[in-house]
């Protein structure tokens, strides 16, 4: 994914860089490597990964 | 949830029921499956089904006197399937060898079995394959003797010897030419062996013997009698019947079990199996080439061909939700129950339930009056309460009546100039939001024909929360309308939907109910100036007007009167089919509610009039011209003009509002000041493809506005160098929105939208 060298944070200026974030669902933690702004922590979540991967895990976890 | 109650569900489904050849087969061959190996040329396999029931395979394929033909259900159109015939054509035609016979690990205790026919042989061979040391006694000089004479023709000296090479196999000892009485007595018999089977009366006999029809015990401890002794010596297949029966007697009291419990299913018997023969075309049998008495592999297989492979499926066969999940509703009562007992693990008949639309449709269908529905109903209560459902389920219908029920929709009123009602109109919230100017009208009409009051009441009857299985929820949003129903003086309540009405019927009993059609039929048509109407539409009951056989007719009646010719769905009335939105299955399984629309609208070239708002709606969404029924009333169905476009999740809430505030100001002549939140002023510039994608992925306008007035507000949005646009996420529900949009004129033009229910942690406060 080199979508993170386009991606501004227009609060901060600056360039989002991949960094871990930790997304939470019906508690449950999950670590992810996602565009982030290095000041302020802005995330960038792409459709494909929300419609897709991010939805089955989801459902597995509503279904646990 | 009450073991009981599951049980009754699964043991009403019928379809594991053996059909009507097996059930009848005194050793329950399994006719059906045999009859569908060889209909597949797959002759071995339907050999090793006849063997797993029948001990001598190549004598009983040409003897058995098949009781299973009488009863076979391709009687009833045309010939019974020639069983007997498939049985000799498969023990002719394999050749195979035996099925290897390993005696279970051997038993101490010893059993004397006297007489060599079928009867004894059957039994010998049952208790010597689970391992007891068997002695079989026979009085002439060679095992079968009464068959061979009996069968000569039809029972080659090869075929008999084959098929008894199996008593050796087993290690039974065989004692030729020994009568009991002559050559060893009875009494030392009985004390020699653990237990004895007499087919044939001992020469000197033990005094009257009374045999138990059942176990076949006799009133001697651990002698057991029947066979020819007890039926002559009629049918062969009724002599092996009463050995096996006797060896599982044997078995029992040598294991000190109950000799009785649960046998009602070993001989013949009555299958409650269902098998309809509606479209099944008569066929004769297949007659045997010339001069043969025996089936060619061909003509085995044209014959078994024509089985019709009982089974019941009523209900499968017409409810795609029961199909699409490739079982029947024995099969998922049992995994509902097991889904709800389980604890941890995956549930993975969350799906199943919530995909029902609880439509009663398979009741309607089931022999058995089987309603999966309301299983389902209930699993989903019990989910909800152990907080065990799917969050993603139902929480967008939910939300939606939650805005339905909300102060800007809401709306409780006597008519203008009344202190109390006599009827009080309930549109009900999806016909509020798809077509807001019938509910004016219609108002209009009932306040002019209506003497002693009509009141209003605008909300949602509560329909979402009691099919998602918010007890709870549903039972506090009735309480709300059942108090305000009473404060006017419990007036009665004039419907326009049918699920409005069916809650209605249920949870509020003891109001009086009146369907908006049966009161246009009673009090006319309103004159409609240059209306335009089809001239021939087929008519949608909505799957909760199921049971209202008089509001089908007067919804008949009323397009009849109005100049319409009508056409029947193949399904309609007691049997309409759902369009995908009951129970909320919309919701739960799109991809399902879909083919349940596509496969409803696809039963007629015609345009369908519905006279629910949401059935219309849904097939309109699939593109097919579909009416309401107020459409034609008041002259709005044109089928010279493009087919309408659904109205949309977005248009149906600012209908609901928009409607509130036009009847406040023009029936109650009040004045209203619009609560406007920061966010809905924003104006939206939104081509038709992401309106569309917008309702595939149900994110409304409001949930755009929301996120773009936090991210100009909070200034936190991303700039895509590559695009131009701007991104901003915000989670204003259980739901993260994500839009990409820039400003344009006063507005913004929206690029693209999605949702997640992750949270992100920090980012969006
Ligand atoms: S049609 Fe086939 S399955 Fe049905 S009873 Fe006859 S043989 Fe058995
Ligand atoms: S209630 Fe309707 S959708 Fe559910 S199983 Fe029965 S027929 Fe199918
Ligand atoms: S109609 Fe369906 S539920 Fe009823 S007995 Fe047949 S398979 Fe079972
Ligand atoms: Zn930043």
């Amino acid at each position: 994914m080199s979508q993170e060298k386009v991606l501004e944070c227009l609060k901060c200026g600056v360039k989002l860089a991949m960094g871990n974030v930790e997304v939470t669902y019906l508690n449950n933690k999950f670590p992810i490597q996602l565009p982030k702004c290095p000041k302020c922590g802005l995330v960038f979540i792409p459709e494909e990964l929300a419609t897709g991967k991010m939805l089955e895990v989801e459902k597995a976890l509503e279904d646990k | 949830m009450d073991h009981k109650l599951i049980m009754s569900f699964e043991e009403k489904c019928i379809q594991e029921q053996p059909p009507a050849c097996n059930a009848t087969c005194p050793v329950h061959v399994d006719v059906r499956g045999m009859v569908a190996a060889i209909a597949a040329e797959r002759f071995t396999e339907a050999f090793n089904i006849y063997c797993k029931s029948v001990p001598f395979p190549g004598i009983i394929g040409r003897i058995c006197d098949h009781p299973c033909q009488s009863a076979c259900k391709r009687g009833e159109a045309g010939d019974a399937i020639a069983i007997a015939a498939l049985e000799k054509a498969v023990v002719q035609q394999v050749e195979v060898a035996r099925p290897k016979l390993t005696p279970a690990s051997p038993k101490s205790q010893r059993v004397a079995v006297v007489g060599g026919g079928l009867s004894g042989l059957t039994a010998a061979h049952d208790l010597a394959k689970k391992g007891y040391q068997v002695t079989l006694l026979e009085t002439g000089s060679q095992l079968a003797g009464r068959i061979r004479e009996r069968f000569s023709t039809e029972l080659p000296e090869q075929v008999i010897n084959d098929d008894l090479a199996v008593i050796e196999q087993l290690g039974i000892t065989v004692q030729l030419n020994t009568g009991v009485g002559k050559d060893i007595s009875f009494t030392s018999l009985c004390e020699d062996y653990d237990a004895v089977y007499l087919t044939a009366l001992p020469g000197q006999q033990p005094g009257e013997l009374t045999i138990d029809p059942l176990t076949l015990a006799t009133e001697i401890k651990g002698v057991f009698a029947g066979g020819s002794l007890r039926l002559g010596n009629t049918s062969p297949i009724g002599s092996v019947a009463d050995g096996r029966k006797a060896a599982i007697s044997i078995d029992r009291y040598l294991q000190g079990v109950s000799l009785t419990a649960a046998r009602e299913q070993e001989g013949p018997f009555q299958t409650r199996l269902f098998t309809s023969l509606v479209g099944v075309e008569p066929l004769p049998v297949v007659p045997m080439g010339q001069d043969r008495s025996f089936y060619s592999k061909e003509e085995a297989k044209r014959e078994a061909a024509r089985c019709l492979q009982c089974q019941c499926l009523e209900c499968v066969k017409v409810c795609p939700y029961l199909e699409h999940f490739k079982g029947y509703p024995k099969k998922y009562v049992r995994q509902i129950n097991h889904n709800l007992k389980m604890i941890k693990g995956r549930h993975e008949a969350n799906i199943l339930i919530n995909s029902c639309s609880l439509c009663g449709l398979c009741q309607e269908a089931c022999p058995e009056g089987l309603h999966l529905g309301e299983l389902c109903g209930m699993a989903r209560q019990e989910m909800v309460k152990k907080g065990k459902m799917p969050p993603s389920a139902h929480d967008f219908p939910l939300r939606d009546m939650a805005f339905s029920n909300g102060p800007s929709c809401t709306l409780t009123r006597h008519q203008p100039g009344h202190t109390v009602s006599n009827y009080l109109f309930f549109p009900g919230c999806q016909l509020s939001a798809t077509a807001p100017e019938h509910v004016v009208r219609v108002y209009d009409y009932l306040t002019e024909k209506l003497p002693g009051g009509v009141g209003l009441m605008l909300r949602c009857c509560g329909a979402p929360a009691e099919w998602s299985g918010r007890r709870e929820l549903f039972m506090a949003e009735l309480q709300q309308i059942k108090d305000q129903w009473e404060e006017m003086g419990k007036p009665c309540l004039v419907l326009a939907c049918s699920t409005c009405q069916q809650i209605f019927q249920q949870y509020l009993p003891e109001a009086k109910l009146v369907s908006l059609w049966e009161l246009y039929d009673l009090h006319g048509l309103p004159q409609v100036a240059a209306a335009k109407r089809p001239t021939l539409v087929a008519v949608h009951d909505a799957c909760t007007a199921r049971h209202r056989g008089e509001v089908q007719e007067k919804v008949r009646k009323i397009l009849l009167a109005l100049g319409c010719r009508l056409e029947e769905l193949p399904t309609s009335g007691n049997k309409t089919e759902c369009c995908g939105y009951g129970g909320l299955m919309q919701y739960a399984n799109r991809p399902l509610a879909d083919e349940v629309a596509k496969r409803r609208i696809k039963q007629s070239p015609a345009d369908y009039v519905a006279y629910c708002a949401i059935c219309q709606e849904n097939f309109t969404a699939k593109g097919k011209r579909t009416y309401h029924l107020l459409d034609l009333i008041y002259g709005e169905a044109d089928p010279t003009t493009p087919a309408k476009r659904r109205v949309g999740y977005s248009q149906r809430r600012e209908n609901r509002v928009k409607l509130k505030n036009k009847l406040l100001k023009e029936v109650w002549r009040e004045k209203i000041v619009p609560q406007e939140n920061d966010y809905t002023a924003i104006k939206l510039l939104i081509s038709p493809s992401v309106q569309e994608l917008m309702e595939e992925r149900l994110i409304l306008v409001e949930d755009i506005q929301k996120v773009i007035a936090y991210a100009e507000r909070t200034g936190k949005k991303l700039f895509n160098h590559d695009s131009g646009h701007y991104l901003a996420y915000h989670r204003p529900v259980s739901v993260t929105y994500w839009v990409e949009y820039l400003p344009e004129g006063d507005g913004y033009r929206i690029f693209n939208t999605y949702s997640h229910r992750m949270e992100i942690p920090g980012g969006d406060e």
